[in-house]
């Protein structure tokens, strides 16, 4: 009997195989990567102000902003649409009845999103820097990669989540724009929510995107004074990871919904039909 | 020793029984097929022996293992190819292949592989770009991915032209040549007739038949149709049964050799020829339409 391979080199099999299927992909690629720049560019030249005396460009607020909507868009989108769909097409069946480890597959998955979400931050503060002014501080910088790695980690677990809750690839997409983009503009990403009702403001603080944003606008702060780690928010994001986890793994399904138990009839007198015809 | 053993089993989705007490038994080396019409509960009994799916009652023992809970190590040791399943598209067949050898200890050559399965000129070419019966082999080159004691095929010729097809049948000869185990749904005839060591025929979730293709619901020891001509002086009431039609004559006979004897030692003592006589078994059509109540393929 040969020896198995590695669980470790599996994983980063898997990774790799996730991280080619995404460039090949290219409406993810796009909407991950390309649609946040976009919003950058757009917000700068709505927004053409200063924030203080000639010396803060807004981009030193949009730029993690909007690196963390990238980041969330990689894993959160990216991880629950990928997943369905993989589901529809019975990737996933055909990969249940191979000796893979389960997690070794959702591994690939989450690890491929994450390292996505760390181009796509990574190309929107470069992006930030070469053309908009934008600083990076070094004395919050571990802070801001810490917050990072969490965040990316909290809404890839969300993003099982939304694949578990999806019944097909298609409502995927739709509940992931549907559920991210009010959070989004409840949560300090696009526009600060300062002078916005009460109640506004306290749904942003149930939220983990508000979270995961502020300590990355406050690692990019002129104004911030401390190292900018924020380990209540992290606390938030950690909890709403494991959340996604733990309702990801109840409801999971590794079969297309047609082949479930109520289906297998109805697919059966769909075959019946076409034969009859 | 057998590969499957299979006793009772059962699987209910409410008041559908799907699967309705199935009893199996498959050896090791063997070629099984499981035929009956669409419907028949055929691929659901074997997604059961997979792993793919629980099952309501029944005791179900695949290479040792209870497919439910076998997990890793079970799966290390079978391959599977199902009816439907999905291919990353945008992948080439060789990386497909080279994604899915190290989830297996062992291995067959991925060239050896993709030579057998005749996917040679379409190696390096994306999925997206094969034809139907194409892709349908790069299923079974991964069923074969990691060098599999057992092999399930479920309908795997189904929707191929008569040559794809005859190719896949030469392939499956070859697996077993190589002492593979194969259990394989179908619901054409000459393809477990061509294939299949043993077969058993399913309806509406139950075992209707078992046996070889040549004694089959009792193919061996039904009645032959032996016709011929009849000859000048021939009398009908030489043999019990004879019927005169035309002027041919038709006798169904339990015991063929018997009558065939009688008519020609008739025929021999008096030098003459039997012209037209056919000694004719009913073929595994006819079997099969009677098992499964006929008509509904």
């Amino acid at each position: 009997m040969s020896e198995r391979t590695s669980d470790r080199r599996l994983l980063y099999d898997q990774i790799r195989y996730q991280n080619r299927s995404f460039w090949r992909t290219p409406v993810a690629a796009f909407f991950t990567l390309v649609f946040p720049l976009m919003f950058l560019f757009l917000f700068n030249t709505l927004f053409d102000f200063e924030i203080a005396e000639g010396e803060v460009s807004v981009a030193q607020f949009f730029a993690p902003s909007l690196a963390v909507f990238a980041a969330a868009s990689a894993t959160y989108t990216n991880v629950g649409i990928r997943i369905a769909i993989a589901r529809d097409e019975g990737i996933l069946k055909r990969v249940r009845g191979t000796p893979l480890p389960p997690w070794i597959y959702m591994g690939g998955v989450v690890g491929s999103a994450i390292w996505i979400a760390f181009i796509g931050t990574v190309i929107m503060l470069a992006v930030g820097v070469v053309f908009y002014d934008l600083e990076i501080i070094g004395a919050t910088l571990a802070a801001a990669v810490v917050t990072f790695a969490v965040g990316s980690a909290c809404f890839a677990g969300l993003g099982l989540a939304l694949a578990a809750l999806s019944p097909t690839g298609d409502t995927a997409p739709a509940i992931a724009n549907a559920t991210l983009l009010p959070m989004a503009f409840i949560s300090n990403v696009f526009l600060d929510t300062g002078d916005s009702p009460e109640w506004i403001k306290n749904v942003g603080d149930i939220f983990p995107l508000k979270h995961f944003v502020t300590p990355m606008q406050d690692a990019f702060s002129p104004f911030t004074t401390d190292a900018a780690w924020r380990w209540g928010d992290l606390a938030v994001l950690a909890a709403w990871g494991v959340v996604g986890a733990v309702v990801a793994l109840r409801y999971f399904k590794w079969e297309p919904r047609a082949e479930s138990a109520a289906g297998t009839t109805r697919s059966r007198r769909r075959r019946q039909r076409a034969e009859a015809l | 020793m057998s590969s499957i053993v299979v006793r009772g089993l059962h699987k209910h989705y409410d008041a559908n029984r799907a699967v309705n007490g199935v009893d199996l038994l498959v050896e090791q080396g063997e070629v099984f097929a499981l035929l009956g019409p669409n419907g028949a509960g055929k691929t659901t009994a074997v997604e059961i022996l997979e792993g793919h799916r629980s099952r309501t009652a029944g005791e179900v023992e695949v290479l040792g293992h209870d497919p439910e809970t076998g997990g890793r190590s079970f799966r290390e040791r079978i391959g599977i190819v199902l009816q439907s399943s999905g291919i990353e598209k945008e992948f080439t067949v060789r990386e497909l292949l080279t994604t899915y050898s190290p989830m297996f200890p062992r291995n067959l050559p991925i060239d050896r592989i993709i030579e057998v399965t005749g996917l040679s000129e379409k190696a390096d070419a994306r999925i997206k770009t094969l034809s139907g019966g194409q892709s349908r082999r790069v299923d079974l080159a991964l069923g074969l991915i990691g060098d599999p004691e057992l092999l399930f095929l479920d309908e795997p010729t189904t929707g191929f032209d008569p040559s794809a097809r005859r190719r896949s049948w030469d392939l499956v000869s070859n697996l077993r040549s190589l002492g593979k185990t194969i259990l394989l749904t179908t619901h054409y005839m000459d393809e477990a007739q061509n294939l299949a060591d043993r077969l058993a025929v399913i309806v509406k979730g139950e075992i209707v038949a078992e046996g070889t293709p040549e004694t089959i619901g009792g193919r061996a020891q039904s009645q032959s149709t032996i016709t011929f001509r009849r000859p000048e002086g021939f009398d009908l009431s030489l043999i019990t049964g004879a019927q005169l039609d035309g002027d041919t004559v038709t006798i169904k006979s339990g015991e063929p050799t018997a009558v065939l004897n009688t008519v020609t030692a008739w025929a021999t003592e008096r030098s003459m020829e039997l012209e037209g006589l056919t000694v004719q078994q009913p073929s595994l059509e006819d079997v099969y339409l009677e098992l499964i109540g006929d008509g509904h393929v």
